[in-house]
């Protein structure tokens, strides 16, 4: 997944929030934003989102995403393209410099905030050099993670001390623990950081990576499996250590 | 105050509204006053299962909408006292329930019920996310097989972060898992799931193993809870998990293939 070009241009994987717009002048909307990032104000300060048209009739005039990049502006989210786009919508919105995103796989997403398909980010001026993520406080989490929920830690370690379901989605900047079995997709180092890695108590993912190289869970050996584990860039390669070894 | 029980699943067809005519019918044979309403607005099970469709006059979403009363539209029961029906429209959708009518309907029974069991639609939308709002306790039915589990924790997951609990801020929704349609032989060939599997995918308290048998099509073909058949062993089994519910201790039993001829009435006292 991740594209190497000319020198000055690299490839990375990036997972994004989503926005799901039905009607951009709809009033709940500012109060939903208002609402969610209040929860966790840290998480989404200054965050790019992809706004996601598939329930939008409307949009289809610039001033919309003008008003839309307004309002996302107003809660410190940064629009960086959007996804599920008519081709009236998409003519719109490249008119004010959002960029198409490819949400084949949110149609199945329910959740108000999603992640984006991976994305690559093109970075046309300097190399991009790894983020390595602002310290801050790890997140614990005690109850079951189900299907269909998602947890990420911005600049973070995420423990979960509990089992992850198939369908959930751990994200985190830094390390991910699970003291429970993982059987949902672990991305741990997502901003960037190599150094990130994945602890499993019980290891039966659907889907493993670490700054952006990832395996899915035909790819594992099955000797891996059901088992304690842990996953770490090792030579430029996503490697699974069985149990606590520490190289 | 009575307390609300959502009968709910994610995956369609596995027996959420067998499971809502048993428990209701159940618990009011324990003495418990208790309504059983249907939210699967457009489709109308449940006053079948009940027997009660040809009594049906005014319905829930009347009732939502202020054009009849709830004293109007509530079905009494003629086996069981304590037991009333709740039925639905058949020709509205689901998005006939408004959430302010519905509040305000639930508020109503909570006054004048112990039990208010909500039998849900399929699927995680409107009307599922409707039904499992108000809930305090909910029955996540199951059936031994993959998808079903994994739907099974989707909706387990809604409970902890879409009902009005959750919203509020107050205890959780009480979680109870029923597997149901469940077949020992079927799971000792490896055609499904065991319950130990389901118990450790899902982590929620079990609160039993209807078996699957073909009494229940039949009692819900002539408009009786399979609860009141003691003959049949889903009958029994729902009786043993409203038992639970209501805080006995009975043994769980329909987890192992059953045996032959005395053997197995023997079996069947034994473990109760
Ligand atoms: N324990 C059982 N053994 C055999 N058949 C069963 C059992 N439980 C349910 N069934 C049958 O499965 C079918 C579906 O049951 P039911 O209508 O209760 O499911 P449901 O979850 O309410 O479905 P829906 O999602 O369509 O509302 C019915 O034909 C019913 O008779
Ligand atoms: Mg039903």
């Amino acid at each position: 997944m991740t594209v190497m070009m000319a020198s000055r241009v690299q490839g990375g994987i990036f997972t994004l929030m989503v926005v799901r717009i039905g009607d951009p002048y709809d009033p709940t909307l500012n109060r939903e934003l208002e609402e969610q990032v209040a929860r966790s104000p840290g998480f989404f300060a200054e965050a790019p989102v992809v706004l996601d048209l598939k329930d939008c009739l409307g949009c289809t005039a610039v001033a919309d995403f003008t008003a839309l990049k307004q309002l996302l502006s107003r809660h410190r989210l940064i629009p960086v393209g959007v996804q599920n786009a008519s081709t009236l919508q998409m003519r719109a919105a490249k008119a004010v410099d959002l960029a198409p995103f490819n949400g084949a796989q949110s149609h199945a997403r329910r959740a108000a905030v999603e992640p984006a398909p991976p994305a690559v980010e093109r970075a046309p001026r300097a190399p991009a050099e790894p983020r390595v993520a602002a310290a801050s406080r790890p997140r614990l989490v005690t109850q079951p993670v189900r299907s269909g929920t998602q947890i990420y830690v911005r600049g973070g370690d995420l423990i979960v001390v509990a089992p992850v379901s198939a369908g959930a989605e751990l994200i985190a900047d830094g390390h991910i623990h699970v003291y429970g079995t993982l059987r949902g997709r672990a991305i741990a180092g997502a901003a960037g950081d190599r150094d990130a890695r994945i602890f499993a108590h019980r290891f039966e993912p659907e889907l493993v990576s670490v700054a952006g190289r990832y395996l899915v869970s035909d790819a594992i050996e099955p000797e891996h499996l059901n088992r304690e584990a842990q996953v770490a860039l090792i030579d430029d390669r996503l490697t699974i250590l069985p149990g606590w070894s520490r190289s | 105050m009575g307390k609300v029980i959502v009968v709910t699943s994610g995956k369609g067809g596995v027996g959420k509204t067998t499971t809502s005519a048993a428990f209701a019918a159940g618990l009011a044979l324990r003495g418990h006053k208790t309504v059983v309403i249907d939210f699967d607005v457009g489709l109308r099970n449940l006053d079948l299962v009940m027997g009660c469709e040809r009594r049906v006059v005014f319905d829930f979403i009347n009732v939502i909408n202020g054009d009849a009363n709830l004293n109007q539209a509530l079905i009494r029961d003629k086996r069981i006292d304590n037991l009333y029906i709740f039925p639905t429209s058949q020709t509205r959708d689901k998005d006939a329930l408004k959430r302010e009518g519905v509040e305000r309907v639930m508020t109503e029974l909570k006054k004048d019920f112990e039990y208010i069991v909500c039998d849900s639609p399929a699927g995680i939308e409107h009307g599922a996310l409707t039904a499992l709002y108000h809930a305090d306790a909910a029955i996540i039915v199951t059936n031994p097989e993959v998808s079903s589990v994994r739907d099974s924790d989707r909706i387990i997951g809604l409970l902890a972060s879409k009902s009005r609990r959750a919203e509020k801020r107050e205890k959780p929704v009480e979680e109870h898992l029923l597997l149901t349609r469940y077949s020992p032989e079927r799971v000792q060939r490896g055609e499904m799931l065991s319950v130990e599997d389901v118990r450790e995918i899902l982590s929620v308290p079990l609160l039993g193993i209807i078996p699957e048998s073909e009494t229940v099509l039949k009692a819900s073909n002539t408009g009786m809870p399979v609860i009141l058949d003691a003959q049949s062993p889903a009958g029994r089994a729902y009786d043993d998990a409203v038992a639970r519910f209501a805080g006995e201790q009975r043994e769980m039993r329909f987890a192992l293939p059953e045996r032959r001829g005395f053997l197995r009435g023997w079996f069947g006292r034994a473990a109760s």
